[in-house]
Order: structure tokens, then sequence, then C-alpha cells
């Protein structure tokens, strides 16, 4: 096991996209939704999340370290591969170059979202509410940002669950790859509205 | 009928390359129609009459073949875009001209020819074989289900060709990846009742540098071996076993087969 650092890498990079990034990514999503009930609404939401108990301790464990693994080791493995599509135009070959692609807009949006709002926060005090996004998203520019962000960071979750399914030995047969195939499009399909209709709340 | 073969001519875009660290360039031929030929028989008629489209006599080009009849493996080169045996890639079936290339996943030997030899290496290194050999009579193997019997021929026919390499987008000069072939025949061999007993040793040597965790599920290995082996399934079903075979390391006690 020792000369073997590889295989567990690999393994515990597949394991954080899912457990605990992927579900942190459908919280802070479901929480967001909160938006299109109006600012009341969400405020209130994301004020219940700001007052956990060990709030700072569940960041760090369950965001900041696995996050800062995941990106950093996807980033190692996605400028590895030489992607081929143009020559082998497979469904599957296509999901691979788009995972690499969303996985590394993913990273520069996270990296200024976590800036402009947590990072914020924590050195000038900003406080973290509806109206602090809904300056943010009023700039066009920044809204089409965050449309593009959100967008990939969902793909690259439901896409990469799929994969998470083959590596661990879950899905083997080809029915059952694609019936999770079926599934993760459902899964990308309802984030992505969700998240998407978030930010629509906050900008309008 | 006789003049109108005659004049009839196919052309061919060879990309070649003289030695195994010169630059490659590409090369036209265009030689005469007969019926029925095939990509070899194509490249005999220009080692035969080594003239290029302009007219220019130019050294005949190499390539390597065996068989003749898709199970050696040996003449794979991609033709038309598309890796696969040039001994079952038939004239009359492909489109115009005819783009021969190396498999260029592999080192260039010269030509057409290509040097698979990592692949016998990861064949070596995850020990895809069956030792039956002893110091005294080892008796007979077990019986294996018929059923068993036919589905685990369907693997052994991998003539480590190479297609699937040279189709994986993870099997490249930045990473050291076994790639889908070998990792196939570990199934296979780990499938037998005798190859059974030494499972825990393939286990290892997949999941080792290079191995399984590689794979990043591009999936065209599967869509293009010239012998239709479910590559992708092999490889979900290690992924299986490894994740079994971690956790009884891990949790289970001194001894794991």
């Amino acid at each position: 096991m020792a000369d073997n650092r590889e295989f567990f890498y690999r393994r515990l990079h597949s394991l954080l996209g899912v457990i605990p990034i992927g579900l942190f990514l459908m919280q802070h999503l479901t929480v967001n939704f909160f938006s299109t009930y109006g600012p009341e609404a969400f405020n209130n939401a994301a004020g219940f999340m700001e007052n956990l108990p060990l709030r700072l301790g569940l960041e760090i464990f369950v965001i900041y370290l696995p996050l800062l693994f995941h990106a950093i080791y996807g980033v190692f493995i996605a400028f590895t591969a030489e992607p081929n599509t143009i020559r082998y135009g497979f469904f599957r070959n296509w999901m691979f170059l788009v995972q690499r692609i969303t996985g590394i807009l993913t990273l520069i949006f996270i990296a200024w979202h976590v800036w402009e709002t947590r990072l914020a926060n924590a050195i000038y005090g900003t406080e973290i509410n509806f109206d602090l996004m809904a300056s943010i998203l009023s700039d066009p520019i920044m809204f089409w940002f965050y449309i593009i962000g959100v967008v990939s960071a969902v793909f690259h979750f439901a896409n990469g669950l799929w994969s998470f399914f083959v590596t661990w030995g879950l899905t083997i047969s080809p029915k059952s790859q694609l019936v999770m195939t079926y599934i993760t499009i459902a899964i990308f399909a309802v984030f992505t509205y969700m998240g998407i209709s978030s930010l629509i709340a906050f900008a309008s | 009928m006789a003049e109108a073969t005659k004049t009839k001519t196919i052309k061919f875009i060879i990309t070649r390359q003289d030695s195994p660290d010169s630059q490659s360039y590409e090369e036209e031929f265009e030689i005469p129609y007969r019926k029925n030929m095939n990509v070899i028989s194509a490249l005999m008629e220009i080692r035969r009459n080594p003239v290029n489209a302009k007219g220019e006599e130019t050294a005949p080009v190499n390539w390597e073949m065996g068989c003749l009849e898709e199970v050696c493996g040996a003449c794979s080169m991609v033709i038309n875009g598309k890796p696969r045996q040039s001994c079952t890639a038939l004239i009359d079936q492909l489109e115009q001209p005819v783009r021969l290339e190396p498999m260029n996943t592999f080192p260039v030997v010269r030509d057409l020819e290509v040097d698979r030899r990592r692949m016998f290496d990861s064949l070596k290194k995850v020990k895809a074989w069956t030792p039956i050999d002893g110091t005294h009579d080892l008796g007979p193997g077990e019986r294996m289900a018929e059923s068993r019997r036919q589905w685990a021929y369907e693997l052994s026919k991998c003539m480590t060709c190479g297609v699937c390499l040279e189709a994986c987008p993870n099997v490249n000069s930045n990473a050291n990846f076994i790639g889908p072939a070998a990792l196939s025949q570990v199934r296979l061999h780990n499938a037998t009742p005798n190859g059974s007993l030494h499972k825990a040793e393939r286990m290892a040597a997949v999941t080792g540098d290079g191995g399984l965790q590689n794979c990043g599920n591009s999936q065209n290995c599967v869509q293009s071996c010239p012998k239709g082996i479910p590559l992708t399934t092999s490889i979900a079903a290690l992924n299986r076993e490894a994740t079994v075979q971690s956790f009884k390391s891990f949790f289970g006690s001194d001894h794991n087969q």
C-alpha cells in the first residue's frame, strides 16, 4: 500500500467529489433557491446555515480541505489527458472532455466566488445576504460569469457522479451505466434549473 | 471491361517516417485498382513498384503484418482516421483517398510500423497468465461451467493489437497508464478456476503504478475494439474487485485472498 499512492489518491479524489463536495453543492443550491421565495426567505435560510454550530470546523472539513485536494489533483488529472474527440466523437468521450473543461471553469468560478463572499466576510466583514448577491449580479458580466460557473459546477458534479459509480464498481454492466446516464442527466437538469432560477431571482 | 479496370486507380495518402527520431511527412501514391483488394495488398503493390503519385521513385512503404485474418493484431494502423487492422480493411469499403497513418500512441519504428512493446510489458506487469507448471504433476484443472467458458472466450480474443490504447485519451506520453487491453486480461485470468488462485497478486499489480485507477471513462476503447471485447465492463468489474480488496485489506484480517 505504501508504494501505491496513485490508487489511493485517485479513489480519494473520486470519493471527495461526491462526499462531501457533491452533497455540499446540492445543499448550497437548495438554500440559494430560497431566493426565489423573496429576500427574507433567503436571508432566513442562509442565516440558518450561518449559525450552524461548529461552523468553521464544518467549513474546513466538509468544504475547504476536500475541495482543495479535489481541485489540485483534478487539475493534474485534467492536464495529463490528451483529448481526441475530433477523431473519436463518441458521447462518453465528449463527456470525458467536458468533465475536464467544466472542472477548470468551476475552479476559476469557485475561487472568485469564495473570494467575493466568504473571504470578503472574513477580511472586511462584508455581510452575506440577499443584497450582496443582488449587487454582484446586477452587473451583466458577473451575471453571465455566475451562470457559466453554476452550470459548469452542476455538470461536473452530475457527470462526476456517473464516473463515481463506475470507479467504485457500482455500475458494471453497460445497461446499468446507461440507466445511470439518464439519472445523472436528470440530476443535472434539476440543479441547473434551481441554480439559474436563484441567480435570476437575485438579479431581478 | 478490361479497359475500364485498367484505368481505374486507388489514391493513397500515407504518413511516412524514415527512422524513429526523424520527422514524419506525407506521401501520395496512386496504384492500379484490382478487385477485392485490401490495404495490405495495396501496400504490396506499392512495394512491387515504389513510385509515388508524382512519378518519383521512392523507398517502399514499411508496415508490419502476420496472420492476414485479423487474429494477430500486427498490421494495425490508422486508416481514414480509424485505428484498425489493415488486413480486413477492404479497399471497396474505404473512402478515397485512403489515408494511412501509424498508431502514434506507440513509438514509430518506420512508416506504418510501430513498437507495441509497452503492451507486452504491461501484460507481464499485471501477470496476465495462469501458472500451470510445477516440479510435480499438478493434475487436471478444475472444470468450468460451459456458459462461463463461452463468456471467458470472448475476453480471450484480445490480440494485443493496440487499437484500444491508440483510442484512449489517457494513454499518452504524459502518463504511464497500461491501457484497457491488459486490464481485461487480468479479469479473464482472475475468472478461470486455475487463474483465480493468483487473483490477489494480479489485483496488487493492477492497482499499482499506471494501473486501473488511470481510466478516465471516455469509453473509446470499447467502441474501437475490433474484437468487440467488453473492455469497459472489464474495467468496472475490476474496479469493484479493487474496492472490495482495499476494504478487506484495511478493515479485514491478516490474510485476505
